[in-house]
């Protein structure tokens, strides 16, 4: 560690003011975020609280494999994929027509009062927006009230209430509640395009869904990759709140997602050593697929996050 | 000729297609705030029948009186206020205090927390190992709990210290030359250099916990005293048909108790909830879009 002319330890010491506004944040991590990480070991023991932890009896495997053998295991990781990929695909669809279409705009003031109203579900918090979900699906909510009137249905759909219902109803409030938000990336990656390659286009004589076609979607896509390679590292973590807060007792089977099962196993069944395991899977499936998609992004020869 | 017409057309349905395609979006955007404000005022019983759209029917105020009555809901407004400035005044100081040492290029710590911080945003504990750790340091059933493990998040750190790096080196060293302390160097020079960062920040922080309300069930649902607006508003909501604590209280307090319903307790709670962010509504929308293209040069 010899660099200009001082040992590690006689630099540390030079900069002891910095060390010292930065030592305590040292701790504060290892405590917060490192600590945690031991626990993961109580996976491989047949935990019980009131013991302490070199008392606990190590069952090895045990648990991994009784989480494997769990019918209700399938039931989570399809839910929970199956949902995250639904929300992923139709975020990503709805937030790039968007930012397209905000784009086509040529009224400056009609375009920021749209923008400005498209955030605004995004600063609410999920307890608040799955009220208002809840309130225009309900009975005799808004949606069923116009589906009635044009006559779609005769009677009204209790929405909530089906469990084949429910991965759209995510979905569908996924994309209402960050639809805005999302466009912001795209549209500045729009703006950020060349005027040059608009005004060349336009005296080839293209007309504007094939400058949008040809320009605007092809320039998009470093940024649509970067997003997608995010977002498939969170497949399983994906929007665990808005899940919670919408499911209930009818729509189980579809709505159990992995945190969700590491809640009612563990913090309420107190199975804690079987709930961890399953969270040690979660982040396990979380690195392969995070380090998977960094590869094929490198491959595709895009950019990478890592 | 011909092709000139063909333009026209496309362009024409091009139009018609975005302006169709906004004004759905502004509509579905804000009716269920404005349907939902407009239930607030109706009368409990009446909004059952349904047929309530954009005004109420049976104008009461009735809804606001009845919740505005009960203590809990101011208490725990009290702890939701109490939480959010606290954590976003001294989470944001803190913040900016270690991204200013990890942003000095000759600081030999500095790849090392710059690594055992971004981890953490890969590699976490999970809830049990997590529920156990704050019960160990005496964090369940205390105010404590919402503040001390949400102060320094890796997202913000990097944000702020990719926008120091990008402030010009000679003005530390011209401070060190004037002999400023580091700690001088940063309260008055990188402090107010990097305010419109930590304006971004700041209200990062603020949003996110005056929204949260799983930490409040996770580790403190047995202390109503440490409530918070929004885990009053998720118990409403968690108990749709029968009313939870709060609000059974709510009701004995009130003579005309038929009168309320869950469903206007509902819509009532929400806008109560609503309220606070709608107003400074344009503030956050200005640093947050600002704050969203700061990060995204990072990338």
């Amino acid at each position: 560690m010899k660099r200009s002319g001082y040992t590690f330890w006689q630099k540390l010491w030079k900069q002891r003011a910095l060390v010292l506004m930065s030592l305590p944040f040292i701790i504060y991590v290892i405590i917060f975020k490192y600590i945690p990480l031991w626990g993961w070991l109580m996976a491989f023991q047949n935990y019980w609280p009131g013991q302490s932890f070199f008392e606990q009896t190590w069952v090895g495997l045990d648990n991994f494999r009784l989480l494997l053998t769990d019918p209700i295991f399938y039931d989570v990781l399809r839910n929970t994929l199956a949902m995250s990929l639904i929300k992923l695909l139709s975020g990503m669809f709805f937030s790039i027509l968007l930012a397209l279409v905000l784009n086509e705009v040529r009224f400056t003031k009609f375009k920021k009062l749209t923008q400005t109203i498209s955030y605004l579900p995004h600063f609410i918090s999920w307890v608040v927006g799955a009220n208002l979900v809840m309130n225009a699906l309900s009975t005799n909510g808004i949606v069923n009230d116009v589906l009635m009137n044009l006559g779609i249905i005769n009677s009204p759909i209790m929405f909530m209430g089906i469990p084949e219902l429910f991965w759209w109803v995510v979905g569908a409030s996924h994309v209402w509640k960050t639809v805005g938000f999302g466009a912001i990336l795209y549209l500045a990656s729009i703006v950020s395009i060349s005027p040059s390659l608009y005004e060349a286009a336009v005296i080839d004589g293209a007309s504007r869904l094939q400058r949008i076609r040809y320009i605007t979607l092809p320039a998009l896509k470093p940024v649509i990759i970067i997003l997608l390679i995010i977002n498939v590292g969170r497949l399983m973590n994906m929007g665990f709140q808005q899940i919670y807060l919408l499911s209930n007792g009818r729509v189980i089977e579809y709505s159990r997602i992995f945190r969700i099962f590491e809640l009612d196993f563990g913090l309420k069944m107190m199975r804690y050593s079987f709930a961890t395991a399953a969270g040690i899977f979660r982040s396990l499936v979380s690195i392969v697929l995070v380090f998977s998609a960094n590869h094929i992004a490198k491959m595709m020869g895009e950019e990478r996050l890592i | 000729m011909l092709r000139a017409k063909k333009r026209d057309w496309d362009d024409i349905l091009l139009d018609i297609f975005v302006y169709t395609f906004l004004i759905a979006l502004i509509v579905m955007t804000l009716y269920p705030f404005l349907n939902t404000l407009a239930i607030s005022f109706n009368e409990g019983r009446d909004s059952i029948k349904g047929g309530i759209y954009l005004w109420p029917r049976e104008f009461t105020t009735f809804n606001y009186e009845s919740l505005l009555t009960d203590q809990q809901i101011f208490h725990a407004a009290g702890v939701s206020v109490a939480r959010t400035v606290l954590t976003t005044v001294f989470g944001t100081f803190l913040t900016a205090m270690l991204a200013y040492t990890i942003s000095r290029k000759d600081f030999v710590l500095r790849k090392f927390i710059t690594f055992i911080y971004v981890l953490t945003m890969y590699v976490q504990g999970g809830l049990i190992p997590t529920y156990f750790l704050y019960q160990n340091l005496g964090l369940t059933n205390n105010f404590w709990v919402y503040v001390l493990p949400g102060l320094v998040a890796a997202f913000n750190l990097i944000i702020v210290r990719t926008y120091i790096n990008g402030l010009p080196e000679s003005l530390i060293e011209s401070a060190k030359i004037d002999g400023a302390s580091e700690f001088t160097i940063f309260l008055k020079i990188i402090m107010p250099l990097s305010k419109p960062v930590l304006a971004t920040i700041a209200i990062f922080t603020a949003v996110y916990h005056w929204s949260a309300w799983w930490d409040v069930f996770l580790y403190n649902s047995s202390n109503p005293a440490l409530s918070t607006l929004q885990y009053e508003l998720m118990k409403v909501l968690a108990t749709a048909n029968s009313m939870s604590g709060s609000m059974q209280q709510a009701l004995a307090n009130s003579a005309q108790s038929a009168q309320i319903t869950p469903r206007a307790i509902r819509a009532t709670m929400t806008i109560i909830v609503t309220v606070p962010i709608a107003v400074v509504y344009p503030f956050l929308q200005r640093y947050f879009v600002h704050g969203l293209t700061l990060g995204g040069v990072k990338e």
